[in-house]
């Protein structure tokens, strides 16, 4: 055998290897979801007789008892969560992009620290001042409320570093110059010109901020306790406390899927966005 | 004010200057409200005793430094609670860290790779990622309800004669953190994987190419160029996910039901932090002691993230091109 078939050999076995791993990898990944999803066609009968991968056909019924169900309103939890959700989503890009904008584009005393102050907050957790956040909101009488849950959302740093990076690479200052001398107010600016221009971060931003926003679970879990304002993931970790031997499973299973059925579907939608979001996110160089 | 002379020589940028201030306005007033005060409080809480007996409310009252000291006081059986809640968070964060970065390193590896070539990189690189976006607490809700007693893991591991009816995943240390380090993996190695791919391919490509031609094989690309190139981001991605890893707390919380099964074990420094937040055993002094501990653990590992992104950022707006020459220079 010469070098060269020997060689081109080597490479097939590596690439089969390859392609095993990520087959198995990706089998992992949704394997939990499969099961999930074919838990959620079966009857609580059935799941009790044990494990299969075949779906059965009570998926709807299924539907219409997790919809339907008197001490889990997870219709409501998930319009409670939708509008949560969104609001925070518009606001944590729009006034992202506006303070970057502000950073950016203008010169001002003290500019260099406020940069190098957003950058040194990035990094610490919201946990870490949910004790006050907690006893300032009740002073405030807004536990129980959603202000808390969107408004911090304007204060978003990373959003903001994100934006920053945009902007260096795609918004040329000669722009802001033309629109200035037609006459155009720095507000007005911003929204129609500059705005349109970052369009495809804002978007990612949108998505992932919607998301987080969504799976949010420790701060809502501390502020609501109203049965008719609680979030989808309070409802969920209520699920886990109730008594479970009582449960319909069937419904169970459907519950967990409306969970997190608003997200993947965006995903399967936008999945190659989101994956160029990522990777702009991360290069830094 | 060093920069005045520079200012006073643009009219331009002087005349707009107000409109800066104006922009960012709305992102302070809402971080001082609602993280910057809250912050301060949560701090100045530390130092008052402030906590509920059953219906009795004690405090507040200035204790000092007592919160602290009660936090490191051993328990009658000699544990340290909040070092074993440390403990805890770190061996769960590290279990599922090690072969995140491990099977990331290498999927960034081969997806990079050209002599590979592989097919179906965007589906697979979807599929991975997913589970990034799942909500944590629904996640966990699934993996409980998969392997609780009723569940299908359980029962067809008793129709395998494998296990009998007594059995109870949920009993055993080694299967509740092995499942709490496995949801972490499987939500982050598909993220962790991307990010390294992006690092990957932002090393200079001629260098891959002369490495093989100097005849270097895959291995010694791998540790003499791949790697040490890399790391940098390969750094700046573990130290945040360490970060991430001291604020776990969805995942073992809903597992768990808060308990920390089996016997604390599960417990994280979040968790500690959350039952002294509300309810029966709310005492916001332990809560403020724990806080300004964990306050103080990210804020070290931050500095480090902060320290290599300025000086990222710092490099890419000063000179982008020398230094890119400097580096083929120095590898060629």
């Amino acid at each position: 055998m010469s070098e060269n078939t020997k060689g081109r050999i080597k490479l097939l076995l590596l690439r089969i290897v390859v392609y095993a791993i990520l087959i198995i990898l990706s089998a992992l990944c949704l394997f939990f979801f499969y099961l999930m999803v074919v838990n959620a066609s079966r009857s609580n009968a059935e799941l009790a007789k044990g494990f299969t991968l075949i779906p059965s056909g009570n998926f709807f019924t299924n539907l219409k008892n997790a919809w339907n169900d008197a001490s889990i309103n997870i219709p409501r939890g998930m319009l409670n969560s939708l509008i949560i959700a969104l609001s925070t989503a518009v606001l944590t890009t729009y006034f992202s992009a506006l303070t970057a904008y502000g950073v950016h584009v203008y010169d001002f005393k003290g500019k260099n620290l406020i940069f190098t102050f957003i950058m040194a907050i990035m990094m610490i957790p919201a946990q870490v001042s949910a004790l006050g956040f907690v006893q300032l909101m009740n002073k405030f009488n807004l536990t129980n409320n959603y202000i808390p849950l969107i408004i911090p959302g304007i204060a978003a740093p990373v959003v903001f570093f994100y934006m920053k990076q945009y902007m260096e690479s795609v918004l040329p200052l000669d722009v802001i110059d033309a629109a200035r001398v037609d006459g155009s107010s720095e507000f007005r600016t911003f929204n129609t010109i500059v705005l349109p221009m970052l369009k495809p971060a804002i978007a990612v931003q949108m998505i992932f901020s919607f998301v987080s926003s969504w799976n949010n679970y420790f701060i809502p879990a501390l502020l609501l306790d109203k049965a008719e304002l609680k979030t989808v993931p309070i409802m969920i970790a209520q699920l886990r406390s109730a008594d479970y031997s009582k449960f319909d499973m069937g419904k169970v299973y459907m519950f967990i899927l409306l969970a997190i059925l608003p997200v993947m579907i965006t995903y399967i939608i936008l999945s190659k966005s989101i994956i160029k979001g990522v990777t702009a996110g991360s290069v830094k160089g | 004010m060093k920069k005045q002379p520079e200012m006073q020589g643009r009219v331009k940028s002087i005349s707009y200057a107000k409109w800066g201030y104006i922009f960012i306005i709305p992102f302070f007033i809402v971080y001082i409200l609602f993280t910057l005060v809250p912050q301060f409080l949560t701090v100045y809480n530390s130092f008052f005793e402030n906590y509920r007996i059953g219906l009795t409310q004690v405090g507040p009252n200035y204790v000092g430094l007592e919160n602290y000291k009660a936090l490191f006081t051993p328990q009658s059986d000699g544990t340290i609670l909040i070092l074993k809640y440390t403990a805890n968070t770190f061996i769960l964060w590290i279990i599922g860290a090690i072969p995140q970065f491990v099977i990331a390193m290498l999927l960034a590896v081969f997806f990079t790779s050209g002599r590979l070539n592989i097919k179906g990189q965007g589906f697979f690189k979807t599929v991975i990622y997913m589970p990034n976006l799942i909500m944590a607490a629904a996640f966990s809700m699934l993996i409980y309800t998969l392997f609780s007693k009723v569940g299908p893991i359980q029962l067809f591991l008793e129709h395998q004669g494998i296990i009998d009816k007594t059995f109870d995943f949920f009993a055993y240390r080694v299967s509740v953190r092995g499942m709490i380090a496995f949801m972490n993996f499987i939500m982050w190695f598909g993220n962790t994987t991307i990010v390294l791919m992006a690092g990957i391919m932002g090393i200079d490509q001629s260098l891959f190419e002369s490495a093989t031609i100097d005849g270097a094989n895959a291995w010694q690309v791998f540790f003499k160029v791949t790697l040490p190139l890399l790391m940098p981001i390969f750094v700046y991605c573990f130290i945040t996910a360490m970060i991430g890893g001291i604020q776990m707390f969805d995942v073992p919380q809903v597992l768990t039901k808060g308990d920390g099964l089996p016997n604390e074990t599960t417990r994280t420094l979040v968790m500690y932090l959350n039952r002294y937040l509300s309810g029966a055993s709310r005492n916001y002094g332990a809560a403020g002691a724990i806080s300004v501990i964990i306050f103080i653990m990210t804020g070290v590992l931050g500095f480090v993230v902060y320290k290599m992104l300025a000086a990222q950022y710092q490099e890419k707006r000063s000179a982008p091109k020398y230094h890119r020459r400097r580096q083929r220079g120095e590898n060629a």
